[in-house]
């Protein structure tokens, strides 16, 4: 086998592939373009690229011990509130945003450029193979692997070659006839599973990119009743992309009819536990202008206007009326509460900035089935409604509304508030059961439970490119699956005049990359060819 | 009736891991009585090697005169220890797969909700990959490791990690439980055996250094590079099954999630281990690496396996909180 011949048809593979010849040790002196090209070789040669993909998972880990603004914001904040010093000695080093880190990018660019480096010359190289012939029968078979040889007589040796080359093409190699041997390679499938895998890892890193920038993220919470209109100023929360374009976002509404949720009854060990949640959603769009009924559940989002509509959370929403001294409605809302505990004890919080004497907050507890501990604190027991109660701290003074910084409407600023109501004062909270009105302190006016509804939150997403990573991660699939397991082989059969008239035939193969099934793979070859050969015509 | 099947179902994986204790002793015996055998049977194999290198000269490469050898080894009588050994194995897995089956039926959805569950099950279909294997490989010289590590996950999964049956969460309730979690057990099975093997490649290459007789039961596995390529074909099948397991998680958590990829730390889990795999099969094909330095890499990339399974759960906070544990 020359050694030129071998270049043409041989993978192209780094210089420190194991397959490879060993490096020269004789380097001549490198001028600025010699350099060039030197470093070029060293970042896509086979260690550089080891080295990176170590490199890459050990860069990976700081992001699961600490806390990712993407993922978990308030651990974030736990960390700042902890221990600022050593909040802001992270955040120098991004270590809250690691997957976005300067290093962090650096490692995987570096790595993908490597990739690249080595991928395109391997595909021209892999084209040019595909091109070309299996190359010359080695002059002495019995040095490869797999070597045997069997005499048959009843034939000659052109016939011999010929059917040789019969059985080769049927076991899908590809030939070539030198002489009085046939020449024959197969696997390059293994090859082009290998550049597939490679470009398609390519292809699922630009697509991410690109995909990240296009589309947005987005938060909303619906009360039943209440509806969604897909405008920027209607989401509670965005996340644009950095080329979002208003544009993208397509009109449709959506009516949130009622949200079902249901609980384990019969499993004491489970006993509350939720076991669906199901929005009832009616649909509002340009194909549909009277509004088509669906529903959103876990692990089934809606797909409407290029979005796909997850539900992420639900909650109750308290409807709340405040009324002045004189009777007037000053406030009346169904107010999202948060949940805190698996019961669903939830948080929310109410701001009446006009209409009374003074600007009033209030604190709301929400429990939905109530029931009093023995400390006499309430707590509920259940996550559904069978004893809807709520209690409300009062808080008059400045909201800070007005200053023009924005304030969270789940949260109330108390340090300058006077608190009326509650711990800490001689007037309990108020506490209210579904429909009832109690006064206000300071003759402040009334406040009336009115209703409780179910909300839903929304996530709402825009990913354009989400289906071309699909696309792309099945390639790599596909590609890993014929690049690990497709054997690259040559199998050689020569045939000679054997010493008492028949034919001396033997048989060698090579393999090229893993390929352990080599041996039985030319005995079965053997095999072949003699049954072939002891039936003629067949 | 669930109660009844479950504890049904205890008592099982009970009895399975008293039966996988005897089979384990039963294949460390074997290996250090094999020791003793060995020493004459070795002398005699390195004779016939001899012999049947002298009678066609290069015809092999050095590298391959080797499994050879230790084919022959193989060949040699199967202790009667290993036999018991094996055969205690096959019991304990028809005793287990039952318990993980009515641990099934007791909740009526797949045995793999749960930390516990999953322990369950992972040691199931690693055992039973372990004795699928020796249709294509006799690899029952692992069988003191694999039965070990069956009968120490299910006293730590009993022990630390039982809860009673409860219904699936709603974020559980999907087609790509059952696919994506299946596949992961799938792949740490084969990167279980991987390790294994890269464990006994480490210690054999070693005694090959030193040109010593070493500790003796080693003589009787087959040698490093057999090892390593045995190895590397196991470990090349659970990549395939955790790239499966990637994408699966992946459409999964767009599906509940609304994201494909959101750096959950399991995520980072399973993509650290992703790319220490690929390490290791980039390391098989890079001169210098391929050896022990590959073999490195299969362990540490198992270790962030179990890692991942049983630190990550239980310490790390994300996404993946199991119902209980």
């Amino acid at each position: 086998m020359s050694r030129s011949s071998d270049t043409v048809t041989d993978p192209l593979r780094p210089d420190d592939y194991v397959g490879s010849a060993a490096p020269t040790v004789n380097q001549p002196k490198l001028g600025p373009l010699g350099y060039l090209r030197f470093f070029w070789r060293q970042l896509t040669s086979m260690r550089t690229a080891l080295f990176l993909l170590l490199l890459l998972a050990i860069a990976a880990i700081p992001g699961s011990l600490v806390p990712q603004r993407s993922a978990d914001p308030n651990g974030v904040q736990t960390y700042y509130d902890n221990d600022v010093e050593l909040a802001r000695v992270l955040d120098f080093f991004q270590l809250f945003d690691v997957y976005g880190s300067v290093w962090f990018s650096a490692v995987y660019l570096l790595l993908f450029i490597s990739l690249i480096g080595c991928v395109l010359p391997r595909t021209k190289h892999h084209f040019q193979a595909l091109r070309s012939r299996p190359p010359k029968t080695p002059a002495r078979l019995q040095r490869l692997e797999g070597f045997r040889t069997q005499e048959l007589g009843g034939t000659d040796v052109a016939g011999a070659v010929a059917s040789a080359d019969q059985v080769l093409r049927r076991a899908g190699y590809r030939t070539e006839r030198y002489g009085d041997s046939v020449s024959a390679e197969r696997g390059y499938l293994r090859e082009t599973g290998n550049l597939v895998f490679h470009s398609a890892l390519v292809g699922v890193l630009i697509c991410v990119g690109l995909g990240g920038g296009l589309g947005y993220t987005g938060q909303k919470i619906i009360v039943e009743g209440q509806s969604f209109t897909n405008t920027l100023l209607a989401y509670d929360s965005f996340n644009p992309g950095r080329w979002f374009g208003e544009e993208t976002l397509n009109p449709y509404r959506i009516e949130l009819d009622s949200l079902d949720v249901e609980y384990e009854e019969q499993n004491l060990n489970a006993y509350g536990q939720p076991l669906d949640f199901t929005a009832n959603v009616r649909v509002y769009d340009q194909g549909a202008p009277e509004g088509v009924d669906s529903t959103i559940k876990v692990n089934e989002p809606l797909r409407e206007g290029g979005n796909d509509i997850y539900l992420l959370g639900n909650g109750f929403a308290p409807t709340i009326t405040v009324r002045n001294a004189d009777g007037d409605v000053v406030f009346r809302e169904a107010v999202p509460f948060l949940p805190q505990d698996a019961q669903l004890t939830s948080i929310g919080v109410v701001k009446v900035p006009d209409g009374l004497s003074e600007q009033l907050g209030m604190i709301g507890f929400f429990y939905p089935t109530a029931s009093e501990l023995e400390t006499g604190a309430l707590a509920s027991t259940h996550p559904d409604l069978r004893n809807p109660v709520l209690t409300l701290q009062l808080y008059t003074g400045d909201l800070q509304l007005d200053d023009g910084i924005p304030r969270s409407v789940y949260a109330l600023e108390t340090d300058d508030m006077t608190q009326l109501t509650g711990r800490g004062t001689d007037i309990e909270s108020l506490v209210l059961a579904e429909g009832d009105t109690v006064e206000m302190p300071n003759g402040l006016g009334t406040v009336t439970f009115e209703q409780v509804d179910r909300y839903v939150s929304l996530d709402i997403h825009r990913d354009p490119t989400q289906g071309w990573v699909l696309i792309f991660a099945v390639l790599a699939v596909a590609g890993l699956l014929t690049s690990l397991f497709i054997p690259r082989r040559r199998v050689w059969i020569k045939a000679t005049e054997g010493p008492d008239g028949g034919v001396r035939l033997e048989y060698a193969g090579l393999a090229r990359g893993e390929d352990p099934g080599l041996e039985r793979a030319v005995a079965d070859v053997a095999e072949r060819h003699r049954k072939a050969l002891e039936k003629p015509g067949a | 009736m669930t109660e009844t099947l479950d504890s049904l179902s205890l008592v099982g994986v009970y009895s399975a891991m008293a039966v996988y204790t005897i089979a384990f002793i039963c294949f460390t015996l074997d290996l250090a009585q094999r020791a003793a055998a060995r020493t004459k049977v070795t002398k005699e194999a390195s004779e016939r090697v001899l012999v049947s290198a002298g009678t066609v000269p290069g015809r092999h490469p050095i590298g391959h005169a080797k499994p050879e050898a230790s084919a022959d080894a193989e060949r040699s009588p199967i202790s009667k220890l290993e036999r018991v050994g094996f055969s205690l194995t096959a019991l304990a897995f028809a005793v287990h797969l039952a318990s993980v089956i009515l641990r099934g039926i007791a909740a009526s959805r797949v045995p793999w909700a749960n930390m516990f569950e999953f322990a369950i099950t992972a040691t199931v279909i690693i055992i039973g990959v372990f004795l699928a294997v020796q249709v294509w490989r006799d690899l029952r010289f692992l069988g003191a490791y694999i039965t070990g590590f069956a009968t120490l996950a299910l006293g730590v999964a009993t022990v630390g990690f039982y809860v009673d049956v409860v219904p699936l969460p709603p974020a559980l309730q999907s087609v790509w439980l059952v696919i994506h979690v299946l596949v992961a057990i799938l792949g740490t099975a084969f990167f279980a055996l991987g390790a294994a093997l890269s464990v006994v490649q480490l210690v054999q290459a070693r005694r090959e250094g030193r040109g010593t007789a070493g500790p003796s039961w080693l003589q009787r596995v087959p040698d490093a590079e057999t090892l390593e390529n045995l190895a590397y074909r196991v470990n090349v099948v659970g990549f395939v099954f955790w790239t499966f397991t990637l994408i699966a998680g992946a459409v999964w958590a767009e599906r509940a999630w609304g994201r494909y990829w959101g750096w959950d730390t399991k995520e980072v889990w399973t993509f650290v281990i992703w790319v220490l795999f690929a390490g290791y099969i980039h390391a098989r094909a890079t001169r210098g690496w391929r050896g022990n330095r590959a073999a490195w890499l299969a362990i540490v990339g198992f270790s962030a396996v179990i890692f991942n399974f049983t630190i990550v759960n239980l310490f790390f906070k994300g996404l993946h909180a199991y119902s209980g544990l």
